[in-house]
């Protein structure tokens, strides 16, 4: 492992958004998210909870409330509309106004025929679910305060729906009201404060549950419109609960970070007879929880604190494994940094808009594991606006820093910089191509000179740039013709070859300079999420979500004798279980044999001349290789070395001087931005 | 009287009371605690101990009623039997001898004629392994019987009753040790064990001590080490068990208790607060704080209307179920360690040592009762551990038990010690120590030993400190502005070459101050404090100083570390002679000339008792006890005995009293006086207090509410001397039908006559009253008074054996001059007793 000098950047402000709904779909194993920002996040929940695809919001635009209606994600906002969504594209495909305001909730019925929306005006409406387009169907009777919560009966005759003070039932057949049950206020907040239902569950048995602003999860029976029993979960709100698919078990998420479990157990061993009692209770939130979702094997939770948990049922899981960890995604699974290595210039993506950043210089002797005299402090150069209304999708900077582009769901915009050392002018390129429409990844080569547009329907188009005028010179068709968006983009150093990376897992290498599909990589199961060309040999080095490492001869179109080895040995246990997916991929400038990857927690330099790890060696060894002699060394040591000094890791990349950036986002800064939490009477406070 | 006076030790009143869960009878009216050898029948309302059933020969480790009788009760103890008693008599049934020691017993109404105990593993008894077996209890119709027919239910179990529970109609026996939970299911014959990670993350402990089933629902309680109640259900399935998890608790959860009805779950712990929990809305809670100490068990009794709790400071707190608390039973309070001497208070012969912290108590020997506490350092008690605070370390009696003096001290963080001296005059109108005068730092660091000056013309209280001064501190008067007060002031400051001063002591006729600094011994004049004579003894510093007493006077006694037991003759001033002897604790016999020593030898202690002037020991006893007496002392008998055994004369004047290593109050005694007490013991039960008359309850808490304004001793024996005859009017009146009752208006005389506080002579009077209603209302009275008689079943034998002595069969009318003379008698006989 070599020496580096290391730029520790610690002035990314990244924020993550607060998780507001979350809708979790049985059949495809996919976790729709929304944030308060709008954006909207799918994650594979059966490739290693990776983040597949990313929505990017739009400040018009808020979400409510978040519904599958088989494959298609619906979403409900503020702004009174309805809005599906391209999830081929990443954009909102069209939005359907309900005309009762403000859109509170949305359910949508078993057989997926049927959405169901609360409005703010009090009113339930249905809307029919067509292939491409959904169509208002009928009102259900309108009452008095806004409907918060809703859920159709399984056989889909009924509708509950949660208000303010009162929980209706609706006939859907008829529209008309068949049950009105008023919610006791409670006695912890003041009784003439409202209580509002936040959520609601039919059961298939007839029986609703319900929480509220009071604490409460009630059991009502629907027939008689009685409570059969109240749980006390909570002093102040119980905003969320999730039922599971048998509907044996309920979570409720709280205001006090708190999820709560209720599970429908009989009390007498082998009786029939059933009743919901509060079982455990998981901690893992410090805000509101806003968002739950009980997926079988697992409590999904999330909340006002910007983290996803998925805590594992372990009485639900037969053998320890990867899903039997509690796991916290905290942070994209995307880079939000591009690092322009020649010019030591660093570009950070916010949602709405870009920072440029030049990095600061240090001197003196310096020793391992000390730091040097800052001569230079790193500088704010650019703060870059976007656009209109719509989120920031993807950005970069060329390598050479004189190029800076980003792109929207609506549009795409180059810049042209000028930056001499003092003095910097900003330049936007007034007639872009006009294919360039959007992106979904932007990559320059390594000359500046290119720059690859990832484009709807699997698409890369190439244009090129120079002082005068850009220029666009091809467009690569998916050869496979899948239309899955592109989420990896990378050039070769000499600029020959291009390879793309798509959601449907495949890798294109595309030849630049012969402008034709060169191939494609053998298809693995699991999604790449970080990948690099060798600069020198030109072997695509690709790492996938279950922490697998390939490496590719695009020349030879085969998998190298490095990669055959590591599929034969296999990695090492705890590699493979390693939390959070690897988000990049470098390579040591110095040394040709060795790559850096880097995830949240370490980033690890892999020497390929070493031996892998066996099952049984130690894989954090950095500390017993010290302690050894320069000859056992030799014999204990493998390929692996981590470093895990820096975290959580946003962004490791090497400059041109051999200098490593690692830009890192402590979470005590995050916790310190996040609103107060609801105030909790502490033991000994 | 005369009979072989054979001396032994034995456990004398005091013991742990809440060693084990208490047990209420089935009517909730008794209160069975196991005690020492003993169990104890204490009335719930009145907290009057009402029989003492004596019979194991080990400790008592667990009791539990009967379920097919719910008069009796099983016991088991460590001498390896299990006991069948009824304890409304008192009577022994049947003893089955199992063989190795037993450490809990449950039972199960659902198990006829099997009880569940709780034995060693016969295979590896070094290690310390127990497991349940299940014992078939043989119907033979003997005594005493041996039962060997057991089966094992599981193995591997913690020994403390409380990790053990009965589920829903004793279907399974779940049990708790370490971070495992046990469910066996009798049916199914089945085990499952669940088990939780050794510390979570946090650090924090997951082990459980103690585990309760729910009644009715399928649900397991468990306490755990970090504060934690768990619930769990679906335990019949290996995996998908369910647990839900409650904290209210900041330390150990040390027992769990659901009510019989199932409804509450009820909590305890060193937080000394009494949690209920509301099953099945488990936010909801109740609190009961403030308990005094930390709770060890709870119990409810069967119909849920009291709960009972067992505290650490030998106390047991009967609470109804709207948490309210209505009697507390306080025994001797020792904790896990006694700073003070074992003192004797001159004034009530009460045993006073550290009792709850910051409080002195006053024990009552005789009646195995504690009489009051006095609080010293009077500042809240935090019941949390590691905490600095005050504690009572030395406390003194003037001879006439006019003044108090006591030490307390607290341990600074530097190292340094927080010391005040109090001094306490006792005050007639208060009955009760009043704080006098505080010292605050007396010396300058802990103080090593104090002692009053009994004879002399003023009272004098010495002192030594580690700083290397004595002091002596004197009452003096001073006149401010609310007049003339008195208050101790220092009179002297003593010291010898700049030694560290150690035991000080006073002669019997305080002319005399001996005060030891290292391996020399100073004597003093008191009052004009000069240096008389010095003696020494290398090597070994002095440990222990005492003189002699009447006739012995002119002796002064030192141990050493250094294992000499020294006498010195102060007329000659000359070592009369020595012994190597390591005695650890010198005690002298204030009634007599005698002298105690404790040595301690090889893991265990030897007694010596001898008089100074004589060589040869009066007495000795090797091993008296097994590790190390730390304290003793002689209480003077209420009246000599009349022993004409050599060996036991010295017992004839006082009784010597000494705590073992494990805090059990110890005594000797003679056969003689055993049978006495005996006697006695079974003529106090005669009173009939327990009889729960509406009045008699009204008497219990009125009594309860004057012994917290007075002195309890002598109010106690004053309400005691009423209580008899005015139960036995008020209960003919609620007792007799009221179609057949006098006229009101006779009644009422009569009521109102009950009431009236009797004076001798007055009472004839209103006995001859009584009298002649009795003889009026004699024929409809028959079945009531056979119901009257069983309730005074305790009295029964004396009159038997009467009846024995005289006539074999007697008349009717006999019979009923007999027992009117009972009933009139019992007040007079009992306030004579209590005299």
């Amino acid at each position: 492992m070599g020496e580096f000098k290391v730029h520790r950047v610690r002035f990314f402000d990244y924020m993550p958004s607060g998780i507001r709904c979350m809708a979790f779909n049985q059949r495809t194993e996919r976790l729709a998210l929304a944030r308060l920002d709008g954006t909207v996040e799918i994650f594979n929940f059966s490739d290693r909870y990776f983040q597949e695809k990313v929505i990017p919001g739009n400040d018009a635009r808020s979400v409510e409330a978040i519904c599958w209606v088989a494959n298609r994600l619906f979403t409900t906002g503020l702004n009174g509309e309805i809005t599906e969504y391209d999830l081929e594209n990443l954009c909102p495909k069209y939005s359907v106004d309900a005309f009762g305001g403000p859109i509170w909730t949305v359910a949508c019925n078993a057989l997926g025929t049927h959405l169901a929306v609360g409005c703010e005006d009090g009113s339930v409406k249905l809307f029919e679910v067509l292939p491409e387009k959904i169509r208002f169907e009928k009102n259900l009777d309108r009452q008095k305060g806004r409907i918060l919560s809703l859920s159709w009966h399984p056989s889909g005759t009924r509708i509950v729906a949660g208000s303010l003070d009162v929980i209706n039932i609706f006939d859907v057949q008829s529209g008309h009201m068949m049950q009105r049950m008023l919610v006791d206020r409670g006695t912890v907040n003041s009784r003439t404060r409202e209580c509002v239902v936040w959520s609601v569950f039919f059961l298939s048995d007839f029986t609703i549950i319900s929480g509220d602003s009071s604490g409460k999860v009630q059991i009502w029976d629907s027939h008689t419109g009685t409570l059969n029993k109240a749980h006390l979960v909570s002093k102040w709100d119980v905003l969320a609960l999730s039922l599971s698919q048998d509907e044996s078990s309920l979570l409720a998420g709280t205001s006090e970070g708190t999820v709560v479990q209720f599970q429908f157990l009989s009390p007498t061993l082998g009786a029939s007879e059933k009743e919901w009692v509060r079982t455990r209770t998981f901690k893992h939130h410090t805000h509101d929880v806003r968002a739950v979702a009980e997926i079988g094997t697992a409590v999904v939770s999330g909340g006002v604190d910007t983290q996803l948990v998925v805590r594992p049922l372990l009485d639900k899981v037969d053998v320890k494994s990867y899903d039997t960890g509690l796991r916290k995604i905290q942070f994209p699974h995307r880079p939000l940094v591009s690092c322009a290595a020649k010019a030591g210039l660093l570009l950070f993506q916010f949602p709405v808009q870009l920072e440029l950043w030049r990095l600061g210089e240090g001197e003196g002797p310096g020793r391992p594991g000390h730091s040097l005299i800052v001569t230079r402090k790193p500088e704010k150069l650019l703060q870059l606006k976007r656009k209109g209304e719509d989120h920031i999708c993807c950005s970069a900077i060329s390598p050479c820093g004189s190029w800076v582009v980003y792109s929207t769901v609506s549009s795409i915009r180059l810049h042209r910089l000028q930056y001499d050392g003092s003095n910097i002018s900003i330049a936007k390129v007034p007639r872009l191509p006009k294919v360039l429409r959007s992106a979904h990844q932007l990559c320059f080569s390594a000359d500046s000179s290119r720059l690859f547009v990832a484009s709807s329907r699997s698409t890369v188009h190439v244009i090129a740039l120079s002082q005068s005028e850009c220029k666009y010179l091809h467009t690569f068709k998916s050869c496979s013709g899948s239309t899955e968006p592109m989420h990896l983009l990378v050039a070769s150093a000499d600029g020959r070859w291009l390879a793309a990376a798509n959601r449907a897992c495949e890798v294109h290498v595309y030849n630049v300079r012969s402008r034709k599909p060169h191939c494609i990589v053998p298809l693995y199961g699991s999604c790449p999420t970080a990948m690099a060309i060798h600069p020198s040999t030109n072997n695509l080095l690709m790492v996938h979500a279950d922490q697998l490492i390939f490496e590719y001869s695009i020349e030879e179109k085969q998998y190298t004798d490095w990669s055959r080895r590591v599929q034969k040995e296999g990695l090492h246990r705890l590699w493979l279980e390693r939390d959070t997916p690897v988000t990049g991929v470098t390579f040591n400038p110095s040394n040709a044999s060795q790559f850096l990857l880097h995830d949240t927690y370490m980033f690890c330099i892999v020497d390929q001349r070493l031996p892998l790890p066996d099952q049984k060696a130690q894989l954090y060894n950095q500390l017993t290789l010290k302690s050894l002699s320069e000859q056992d060394r030799k014999s204990y040591s493998h390929a692996f070395k981590f470093c895990k000094k820096y975290q959580p890791l946003l962004c490791v990349s090497v400059l041109e001087d051999q200098s490593v950036v690692v830009v890192e986002r402590p979470l005590l800064d995050i916790a310190t931005q996040l609103p107060a939490p609801v105030r909790q009477k502490k033991f000994a406070t | 009287m005369e009979a072989p006076a054979e001396i032994r030790v034995v456990r004398c009143g005091g013991s742990r009371i809440t060693f084990r869960k208490a047990v209420f009878t089935l009517d909730s009216k008794f209160l069975l605690c196991p005690s020492g050898d003993a169990i104890k029948v204490f009335s719930s309302s009145t907290e009057e101990c009402v029989h003492v059933l004596q019979g194991h020969a080990n400790l008592v480790t667990g009791i539990v009623l009967n379920p097919s009788n719910h008069l009796q009760v099983y016991s088991c103890s460590l001498d390896g039997t299990v006991k069948l008693w009824d304890f409304t008599d008192g009577i022994l049934i049947k003893t089955y001898v199992v063989g190795p020691s037993i450490f809990s017993i449950h039972v199960s109404k659902k198990h006829d004629g099997v009880v569940f105990l709780v034995v060693p593993m016969a295979s590896n008894k070094s290690q310390e392994v127990y497991q349940l077996v299940a014992l078939h209890l043989p119907r033979s119709p003997g005594q005493e019987v041996e039962a060997k027919e057991m089966s094992a239910v599981i193995c591997d179990i913690s020994p403390l009753p409380r990790a053990i529970s009965f589920g829903r109609e004793g279907e399974y026996i779940a049990s708790a040790k370490g971070v495992q939970l046990s469910v066996y299911f009798f049916r199914k014959q089945k085990e499952y064990r669940f088990s939780l990670k050794a510390t979570d993350k946090k650090g924090a402990k997951n082990s459980f001590p103690c585990v309760s089933c729910h009644p009715e629902d399928d649900c397991i309680a468990t306490g755990h080490a970090d504060g934690k109640i768990r619930l769990w259900r679906n335990f019949n399935q290996k995996k998908e068990y369910t647990y839900s998890t409650e904290q209210w608790h900041h330390s150990a959860v040390a027992a769990l208790t659901f009510s019989p009805q199932g409804t509450k779950l009820l909590s305890g712990g060193t937080e000394s607060v009494l949690v209920q929990w509301h099953y099945g809305a488990v936010t909801k809670k109740d609190f009961l704080p403030r308990l005094g100490s930390a709770i060890e068990h709870i119990s409810v009794s069967p119909d849920g209307a009291l709960y009972c709790t067992s505290h650490r400071d030998n106390k047991v707190i009967v609470i109804q179920s709207s948490l309210k608390v209505s009697a507390i039973i306080q025994g001797l309070v020792t904790g896990d360690d006694v700073q003070t001497e074992l003192l004797i208070d001159p004034r009530t012969k009460a045993l006073v040592l550290n009792g709850k912290p910051g409080h002195l108590q006053f024990y009552s020997l005789h009646r195995d009762k504690q009489l009051y506490n006095l609080d010293i350092v009077q500042q809240e008690y935090i019941h949390e551990s590691g905490l600095r605070q005050y504690g009572v370390m030395q406390a003194a009696f003037d001879s006439d038990g006019a003044w108090l003096a006591t030490v307390e001290e607290r341990a600074e963080e530097d190292g340094g010690v927080d010391v005040s001296l109090k001094l306490w005059a006792f005050s007639d109108a208060a009955h009760s120590f009043q704080l006098n005068t505080t010292i605050y730092m007396p010396h300058e660091g802990h103080i090593c030993s104090m002692c009053f000056r009994d004879g002399g013309e003023t009272t004098t209280l010495v002192t030594t400190g580690r700083d290397g001064h004595f002091k002596a501190w004197v009452l003096a008067e001073d006149t401010d502005t609310q007049g003339i007060s008195s208050h101790w002031s220092c009179e002297f400051v003593g010291d010898y070459h700049l030694l560290t001063p150690s035991a000080c002591c006073f002669s019997a006729d305080g002319s005399l101050l001996a005060v030891s600094f290292r391996e020399v011994v100073t004597v003093w004049r008191p009052g004009t404090w000069e240096l008389l004579a010095t003696f020494s003894q290398p090597p070994g510093d002095i440990r222990d100083l005492c003189f002699g007493r009447l006739g012995c006077s002119k002796f002064l006694l030192g141990t050493t570390t250094e294992g000499v037991l020294c006498c010195w003759n102060l007329l000659t001033c000359s070592v009369e002679w020595s012994t190597a002897l390591d005695v650890i604790l010198l005690q002298s016999d204030p009634l007599s000339d005698n002298m105690a020593a404790f040595s301690a030898a090889a893991g265990s202690t030897d007694l010596f008792v001898f008089k100074p002037s004589e060589p040869r020991p009066l007495y000795s006893q090797k091993a008296v006890s097994s590790g190390v007496v730390r304290r003793a002392v002689f209480a003077p008998h209420q009246e000599a005995l009349q022993s004409c055994e050599e060996s036991a004369q010295w017992l004839n004047r006082s009784r010597l009293y000494f705590l073992s290593d494990n805090m059990d109050l110890m005594t000797f005694s003679i056969k003689s006086e055993e049978d006495r007490i005996l006697a006695s013991s079974k003529q106090l039960v005669v009173d009939d207090s327990v009889a729960l008359t509406p009045f008699c309850l009204l008497l219990g808490k009125h009594r309860q509410a004057q012994r917290n304004e007075q002195d309890p001793l002598c109010e106690q024996v004053a309400a005691r001397t009423q209580l008899p005859q005015r139960s036995t009017a008020v209960r003919e009146l609620l007792h007799t039908p009221a179609h057949v009752l006098p006229p009101a208006s006779h009644l009422c005389t009569m009521f109102v006559n009950s009431l009236l506080v009797s004076k001798p002579g007055v009472r004839g009077a209103q006995e001859s009253e009584e009298e002649d209603m009795e003889s009026e209302k004699e024929e409809e009275m028959g079945e009531s008074e056979e119901e009257m008689e069983s309730r005074d079943a305790a009295g029964r034998p004396a009159i038997q054996n009467e009846a024995a002595d005289g006539t074999a069969s007697l008349s009717k009318g006999q019979e009923r001059e007999l027992r009117q003379i009972r009933k009139a008698d019992f007040s007079w006989v009992s306030a004579a007793l209590d005299c």
